[in-house]
């Protein structure tokens, strides 16, 4: 049985011009302590459709799956209430922009400390000794005292500690990091990446990294889903993506990479290929 | 905060310095001889005016006049009435506790019905409840609040009959004034229906005074809790698990409490202005229509002096407004 | 490490919309800017058309029909479609007379307001350092009573009359036009636009009137139309505590003033003045959110 399971998700969002496909039929799993990326442009649905399995996404999107489950559980029969128990506990999510993310109104020991009381049992005093453990775990010096900082006193790479630390306060299943290092320095992502694999190591969660950057993808992914304009392009493990790409879409995104650029230009996707040619030569 | 606080003060004392120049500029710049104007004397003789000229200081150069003038203020000298003679202070705090009761009903009917309402609108934005509450908001924003008065006495009190027209009380209860407050004051004197008549000759100049700032409290709250609902730190809330009600009332609100916290303070100087139509339309005996009156009276030196007051409590308001925004802001606290 | 980065095709139809049809567009989706807009358009023609459109004149007095009511109550007629007043004049055309002063107040108001406050604001905006601190402060001093109180007081200075009440509400309004200016010229000042135009060459003048000014627009007229209405209610108000127009003039407010001793007998002559203030600050009301969701970019894509 996978942790996750998605078959045939389709996302429509209602807007003035008439209804728009931001998914259209994307069909995924994870198992525990695997690791999966989906790459893809901007716009390619990515997260969109991670948002739309936690059921995180506005009342005009329109989700419809043959399958969605989570540990075995249908996610779309469930009611609000049973799926907000599962949210924030099991499945766990933390974002691109790690400063935005936080609320700036609240202490961060205040957001952390939050999710343990909705989700578990744990005394006052039990909820801070396990957040100052959360803490160091991702390593945030001074635990003790960072905890009463607000996030506008706090560094990006520190602000995407505090919601990694906050993300892993239940011991979540699955872990969703949706672009987790784009808005960082680039020493910082680093850090961040292997701070992520260390931990779903040492966890065993599944883990989900959603990326434009093949770079991360190579570093860290075991399977990797590769996504354009809202539909699936190609679906493989990762050496076998690398190494021999099916798809025209892959080839080319690969291609694109820097180190594979011939003379002093950077190729890029579309002046080559159409929508057409990029959807025919789709391999699920 | 501290620097907070002082910055604030800083700030705070030119502008004193100015509004007193304007209340000392007032009765000078007004039409007619200053000295006729100050005692309210129509007819003198020459050597009178010499006379009274001195006493009022009037001879002097004017920036020692405006000196005094100050000196005066900070000692707690307004000037005094030309028709009673009683000091400015004195009918300023007799008659100040009836419109800040009127002032502080309103505020509370504004923001325990216009945050509920802007919050609801947002939330439900682009429903017919959205476009209702925001179509009664507009229409409240744009009222004329000195005809809405006239409106709800001819129905409440002169179709049904349920409202008295005009005034604090009943003229059938008498109690000791112990906090200016009718309300609280009739509940400490223990007879019994005063409460309920003091409640009963409130209730309309509040529902006319508290009608502008609550149409601009709900729109405000609206746009700033839109604006808000679309940042990604409540998508980390949703993310989380946490209940409609907690991701709406605790991450989001507490966000959009700051833009509003500064609407509110700014409704302040809303409520005075309102509440110089208010207290002219249902005779309600506060200091709005105390400057109205006194303008029509000719009593320059009540005009001056309640002009300084009621700047001052502005301003006062104003700052305590500002320690609340920086309070609640702690981009600002730190 | 690299990033796929591609170019999306855009989507070409046509020519880019031009401003004034962009502008149409946004403004038109908004059902109550429409409305709003359609209602002004009648109470400008009224006002400026108020001879050939009013049944009576404004201000003969029939002796005969004192406190008529209006044609759908009892006792009423079609002669007087809203009724007569306490001296007999027909209400409907007092009202239609009583336009002009409104829509005349506000525009006068408007244009001093904003003409002052935005060279004001522009100065203080451009300039920053103490020029800016002390007009930031004379505008404080200003803001610290309350506008009505202000206006009142000045009136009292000035004398009671049409023109003194515009004039005192004018300056009333008017800082919330410095503010704005300052506010918008502080942060296009520092864009690159400005930037280059000063490394290109051109003047303080050309820099503050053609080059910023034009960018900080938009929160300028949704202000403006938002200081038409509230000069409107202001005048009215003036008039209502009989500090504005005078009678016998048909300025809505002072109309109110002189209905209040009938409150109880003749609704009419309280209702139907203040309904004509209500509808046309809502009018006016109503277009500037329009005006908003159209002219604001930020709120534009949502």
């Amino acid at each position: 049985m996978s942790l996750l399971e998605i078959k045939n998700l389709t996302v429509e969002f209602q807007t003035a011009s008439g209804p728009f496909r931001a998914v259209d039929g994307v069909s995924l799993k994870v198992d525990e302590g695997e690791v999966l990326a989906i790459v893809g442009e901007s716009g390619s649905g990515k997260s969109v459709s991670m948002l739309a399995a936690m059921g995180l996404l506005p009342w005009t999107a329109k989700v419809t799956a043959d399958v969605l489950t989570f540990n075995g559980r249908d996610m779309q029969s469930m009611s609000d209430s049973d799926r907000r128990k599962i949210i924030g506990k099991d499945i766990a999510m933390i974002f691109q922009e790690p400063i935005a993310s936080l609320n700036p109104c609240f202490t961060v020991g205040f957001q952390i400390e939050e999710v343990l009381r909705i989700h578990t049992d744990l005394s006052r005093k039990a909820r801070r000794d396990r957040a100052i453990e959360l803490f160091q775990s991702v390593g945030i010096p001074n635990p003790e005292e960072r905890l009463g900082h607000f996030p506008h006193q706090m560094s990006g790479g520190q602000c995407q500690r505090v919601m990694i630390a906050t993300a892993l306060a239940c011991n979540p299943k699955l872990l969703i990091a949706d672009e987790p290092t784009t808005a960082l320095d680039v020493t910082i992502q680093k850090q961040i990446l292997d701070l992520l694999m260390k931990l779903q190591a040492e966890h065993g969660m599944g883990l989900i990294i959603i990326t434009h950057d093949m770079g991360v993808v190579a570093e860290t992914a075991d399977r990797v889903i590769v996504q354009y304009k809202g539909r699936q392009i190609e679906s493989a493990d990762v050496l076998s993506l690398f190494e021999s790409p099916k798809s025209v879409y892959t080839k080319a995104l690969l291609s694109a990479l820097p180190e594979n650029a011939v003379g002093g230009r950077l190729p890029t996707i579309t002046e080559k290929l159409t929508d057409t040619e990029i959807f025919a030569g789709a391999v699920r | 905060m501290l620097r907070f606080i002082v910055g604030r003060l800083a700030v705070l004392i030119p502008t004193f310095l100015g509004v007193s120049l304007i209340a000392f500029s007032f009765i000078r710049l007004l039409p007619g001889d200053p000295v006729m104007l100050m005692s309210g004397e129509r007819v003198m003789s020459p050597e009178r005016h010499t006379e009274l000229m001195q006493q009022l200081g009037l001879d002097r150069p004017m920036y020692i006049q405006y000196f005094d003038y100050l000196t005066g203020l900070l000692t707690g000298d307004f000037g005094s009435s030309i028709v009673t003679k009683r000091p400015v202070l004195d009918d300023f705090l007799q008659l100040f506790p009836a419109t800040l009761e009127l002032s502080l009903c309103a505020i509370i009917v504004a923001i325990a019905l216009g945050i509920p309402a802007g919050v609801l609108a947002a939330v439900k934005r682009g429903t017919w409840l959205d476009q209702s509450l925001m179509g009664v908001a507009l229409v409240g924003y744009s009222m004329p609040i000195f005809w809405w008065g006239l409106l709800l006495i001819i129905f409440f009190s002169g179709y049904l009959g349920w409202t008295p027209v005009s005034g604090r009380i009943s003229l059938m209860y008498f109690f000791p004034q112990v906090t200016g407050f009718m309300l609280i004051d009739s509940l400490i004197s223990g007879q019994a229906g005063a409460f309920k008549s003091a409640v009963s000759y409130l209730i309309l100049p509040t529902v006319v005074l508290a009608t502008i700032p609550l149409a601009v409290i709900a729109r405000q709250t609206r746009s700033a809790m839109l604006e808000v609902l679309g940042e990604d730190y409540v998508r980390t809330a949703r993310a989380k698990g946490l209940s409609p009600f907690r991701v709406i009332g605790v991450h989001a609100l507490r966000n959009a409490m700051i833009p509003v916290i500064t609407t509110i303070g700014l409704q302040v100087g809303v409520l005075l202005a309102g509440a110089i139509l208010t207290e002219t339309i249902f005779s309600w005996p506060g200091i709005g229509k105390w400057m109205v009156d006194s303008v029509f009276k000719r009593d320059y030196a009540v005009v001056q002096g309640g002009l300084m007051l009621i700047a001052a409590v502005i301003m006062i308001v104003n700052l305590v407004v500002d320690l609340l925004y920086g309070w609640i802001n702690p981009r600002i606290r730190h | 490490m690299s990033a796929v980065q591609t170019t999306t095709e855009t989507k070409t139809g046509g020519s880019p919309p031009s401003g004034l049809s962009e502008f149409w567009f946004y403004f038109s989706r908004n059902k109550g800017a429409v409305i709003g807009l359609a209602f002004f358009l009648v109470i400008l023609f009224v006002a400026v058309f108020a001879p050939f459109v009013a049944p009576h004149s404004p201000s003969i007095q029939n002796r005969e029909l004192l406190l008529l009511p209006p044609v759908f109550s009892e006792g009423g007629s079609w002669g007087h479609i809203l009724g007569t007043d306490a001296v007999g004049r027909d209400i409907l055309s007092r009202l239609i007379y009583g336009a002009r002063f409104s829509l005349f107040i506000g525009l006068v108001v408007v244009t001093l307001s904003v003409v002052s406050g935005v060279l004001i604001g522009l100065v203080a905006g451009y300039f920053r350092g103490r020029v800016d601190t002390a007009i930031m402060r004379v505008m404080d001093i200003i803001l610290a009573f309350p506008s009505l109180l202000l206006a009142l007081v000045l009136v009292a200075v000035l004398g009671p009359g049409l023109l003194n009440a515009m004039i005192a509400i004018s300056l009333v309004n008017q800082p919330h036009f410095v503010r704005l200016t300052r506010a918008a010229v502080m942060t296009e000042k520092t864009k690159d636009y400005v930037i280059g135009s000063k490394v290109a060459g051109a003047g303080t003048l050309r820099l503050m009137f053609l080059t910023i000014l034009p960018n900080c627009l938009a929160p300028l007229i949704v202000q403006a139309t938002l200081a038409f209405s509230a000069a409107i209610l202001d005048a009215a108000a003036l008039g209502f505590l009989g500090m504005g127009a005078q009678p016998p003039t048909p300025e809505w407010g002072t109309m109110l003033a002189e209905a209040r001793e009938f409150i109880q007998r003749a609704w009419w002559v309280v209702t139907f003045p203040g309904l004509a203030i209500l509808i046309t600050v809502l009018a006016i009301n109503l277009m500037g959110d329009g005006l908003r969701d159209a002219l604001d970019p930020k709120l534009k894509r949502s």
